[in-house]
């Protein structure tokens, strides 16, 4: 198979922090040779870029693909059509299933599904705890061996601090990355808003941004306890950005992530009680986005995310606190990602080090980067072409996405996961 | 007089004028429901539904007594008891009442934004009757109605709303309401249930009720709602009736015309002093009832006007 020689190409080296117009050529899998101007001229088959823009494929940590359990809303099938689709090359999926993925039996479960349908990478990630439940700890070393590549309960806090310190303990002698819900479960337990003016108005039970600040600090202490590998999953509020930057300055292990929905919407989105803005946790002030997005600029937070939830019609039609939780981002993590770039907050080497770079460092992974030996993972995007999302247009099996209706500018041209053509725009 | 409103969901989106037309619309009504017959016919051939997944007894009662007196054929759903125990979504619930052709639903509902989603799914005028600790427009109408019957007028008034602020779609909805006719309003209560976040909307927010009760023109009450409580607001409510309830020496600090008001039910002992809320010199509690079904029967009307005209 497989020598391509990409030319014409504006490089996004994430490593770098750069971008120039040049080449990049794919053998076997691999990027063998990348450089600046015209190729060298090769025997391979050439790929004329026109000027677009090659990047990593983004690894994409905390997409929930609903097998086992609710298979009408996502299955390995179509989550790998979606994340093809939307230039994500691999997806770290999450255990909140139902059951959830908490034995080595489940996760090869899982792990043979995703092989079967998905022409993208898929890495499971598998509980922390039995059940999600915060009682006992799972067999964390049967689940690496199995192919889990960090641990975590998702949304769910695990509330009792003495199972949390041992599972951390354990984790740590066993090489494993933790990644938690930073949140004080009992003062946010209920919420469908955060505290401020606008949860007034609309008499949403709301929770203080406080509480993402007194669980990350909770979980701060018990990582100097145990020295363990910490990942949040999502950092959303201007609060909790100094305990983090405290956390990192005295060389802990932690790092953080946030989703893009946080990045790109606020509570007022929102409005009439669209539950298709529902997400967990809520969406925050302007002044809060704002913060997320310098803290993404300067390192502070290394990954954004989609956190993919697909939701069913039925499950969002309903009552807003009562309505589910989560918005599927797959197809639109990278145009959402792209505001920031038009908006001339973010350059693009910023957002693949985000979406492509640090995950794929947090996780070990040899991915997300432009260099010689990586695997050919790639994604080519026109970052300029203006669109209306219709969210019927989405290849997920469900399409409760907040961007419906929107502008959105920029679209993925083609997608390569180890050098093969796994999506190209038709 | 067009009223440019397909539904009442909220104070939210009235303009001045259209809380005005309400009112003066009010007005009429609430002189010939002082007379002997107390009949019209302005909705005679509609149907009003009455669907509250809430108990009620004064609103709903209110309601119905206001549809009645406009010649609507009126029909209670107490939705706690019935389908939606079965497992039916509201949205299934609404279509299937709107198959059979309602004019007029009127609704309450637990849970905030559930009357908004209800009314983009039906074709007839939707009336908010409460819903969660979101809205409740006529209960902001007809204390208006109260408050300017009994001042003159509805602007340039310091009002104080006491208590349970947290937990109130009234108190939201006379918010928003006496906000824009212009009036200074003061919230008063215990931190936990007077959250600083209500200072964003203009009022002035007092935890000494002593202070904020001075030279009010209006006190409104509102009720300890225990039942939207999950975890101690107040210590006990002894406590509360000591630092919060409404008795004569509290309203002392008041103007010495000041009104007393409470959107009922009561719990004397609680919030208010028994004696108080009986003194007719003071309390217009009984008259806020009265004003209730007239604005209950403005806000329908007006609101029938358009559907005729869509027809």
């Amino acid at each position: 198979m497989s020598n391509i020689t990409f030319t014409n190409a504006r490089l996004i080296d994430p490593e770098q922090g750069t971008e120039s117009i040049g080449w990049l050529q794919v053998s076997d899998g691999r990027i063998v040779d990348l450089g600046a101007g015209d190729a060298p001229a090769s025997g391979a088959e050439a790929i004329d870029c026109g000027g677009q823009c090659l990047a990593p494929g983004i690894v994409d940590i905390g997409v929930k693909v609903c097998e086992p359990g609710e298979r009408h809303k996502e299955s390995y099938k179509s989550a790998g059509l979606a994340a093809a689709a939307g230039g994500v090359t691999t997806i770290v999926t999450r255990p909140d299933t139902t059951p959830a993925i908490d034995t080595p039996e489940s996760l090869e479960f899982v792990t043979r599904r995703a092989q079967a349908d998905t022409p993208v990478n898929v890495l499971p990630m598998a509980a922390l705890t039995k059940g999600r439940e915060g009682r006992e700890m799972t067999e964390i070393g049967f689940l690496q061996d199995a192919g889990a590549v960090a641990f975590t309960d998702c949304d769910h806090v695990v509330a009792n601090t003495k199972v949390f310190s041992r599972a951390l303990t354990y984790a740590r002698a066993c090489g494993a990355l933790v990644i938690a819900h930073p949140q004080e479960p009992i003062l946010s337990n209920g919420a469908a808003a955060t505290s401020g003016k606008f949860a007034v108005l609309r008499g949403l039970p709301a929770v203080s941004p406080m509480a993402e600040r007194m669980g990350l600090d909770r979980d701060i202490a018990l990582l100097e306890m145990t020295g363990a590998a910490y990942h949040a999953d999502q950092i959303t509020t201007a609060r909790a950005l100094p305990a983090l930057e405290r956390a990192k300055r005295n060389g802990l292990d932690i790092t953080a992530g946030t989703s893009i929905h946080h990045l790109t919407l606020n509570e007022l989105d929102v409005a009439d009680y669209r539950t298709f803005f529902k997400v967990k946790p809520p969406l925050r002030s302007e002044d809060d986005r704002q913060a997320g997005i310098e803290a993404v600029r300067t390192g502070l937070i290394d990954t954004i995310s989609s956190m993919h939830t697909p939701q069913d019609e039925e499950s969002k039609r309903l009552p807003f606190e009562e309505a589910a939780s989560g918005a599927v981002a797959l197809e639109t993590l990278l145009p959402a990602a792209l505001r920031l770039y038009h908006a001339g907050q973010l350059d693009l080497p910023t957002l693949f080090r985000a979406m492509s770079l640090n995950p794929a460092n947090r996780l070990g992974l040899n991915s997300g980067r432009l260099s010689e030996g990586a695997p050919a993972d790639l994604v080519l995007f026109d970052p300029d072409v203006p669109f209306v999302l219709d969210r019927f247009s989405l290849k997920s099996k469900s399409q409760n996405t907040p961007f419906d209706g929107q502008r959105m500018q920029g679209k993925v041209t083609a997608t390569f996961v180890a050098g093969q053509e796994v999506y190209r725009r038709p | 007089m067009r009223f440019a409103h397909r539904h009442l969901l909220g104070i939210e989106h009235l303009s001045q004028s259209d809380i005005t037309a309400i009112l003066d619309l009010a007005e009429k009504y609430v002189d010939m429901n002082r007379q002997s017959t107390k009949h019209s016919d302005v909705l005679s051939g509609l149907t009003q539904i009455n669907m509250f997944f809430e108990n009620s007894t004064r609103t709903q009662a209110s309601f119905e007594i206001a549809g009645k007196r406009l010649g609507a054929d009126v029909m209670n759903m107490a939705m706690q008891a019935s389908s939606i125990k079965k497992g039916e979504t509201l949205i299934d619930t609404a279509m299937t009442l709107n198959a059979m052709h309602p004019d007029l639903l009127v609704v309450r509902h637990p849970h905030s934004g559930a009357v908004d989603l209800l009314a983009q799914k039906v074709n007839c005028a939707v009336l908010n009757a409460g819903d969660g600790k979101h809205e409740h427009p006529t209960q902001a109408l007809l204390d208006a109605l109260t408050i300017r019957r009994a001042k003159g007028r509805l602007h340039r008034l310091n009002i104080a709303i006491c208590g349970d602020v947290a937990h109130s779609r009234v108190a939201r909805s006379n918010l928003i309401l006496l906000g824009k006719m212009e009036n200074r309003i003061r919230l008063i209560g215990p931190p936990t249930l007077v959250p600083g976040q209500f200072a964003e909307f203009g009022a002035e927010i007092y935890d000494d009720m002593n202070e904020g009760l001075k030279d009010v023109d209006v006190v409104m009450m509102l009720r300890l709602q225990k039942e939207r409580m999950d975890g101690g607001f107040i210590p006990s409510e002894r406590e509360y009736y000591h630092r919060y309830g409404l008795d004569g020496a509290k309203l002392a600090q008041a103007k010495p015309d000041a009104i007393v008001m409470h959107p009922g039910p009561m719990n004397r002992g609680v919030e208010i002093d028994g004696t108080l809320a009986d003194d007719i010199n003071r309390s217009v509690i009984q008259e806020q009832v009265e004003m209730g079904v007239a604005v209950r029967m403005a806000a329908m009307d007006l609101l029938a006007r358009n559907l005729s005209e869509a027809a």
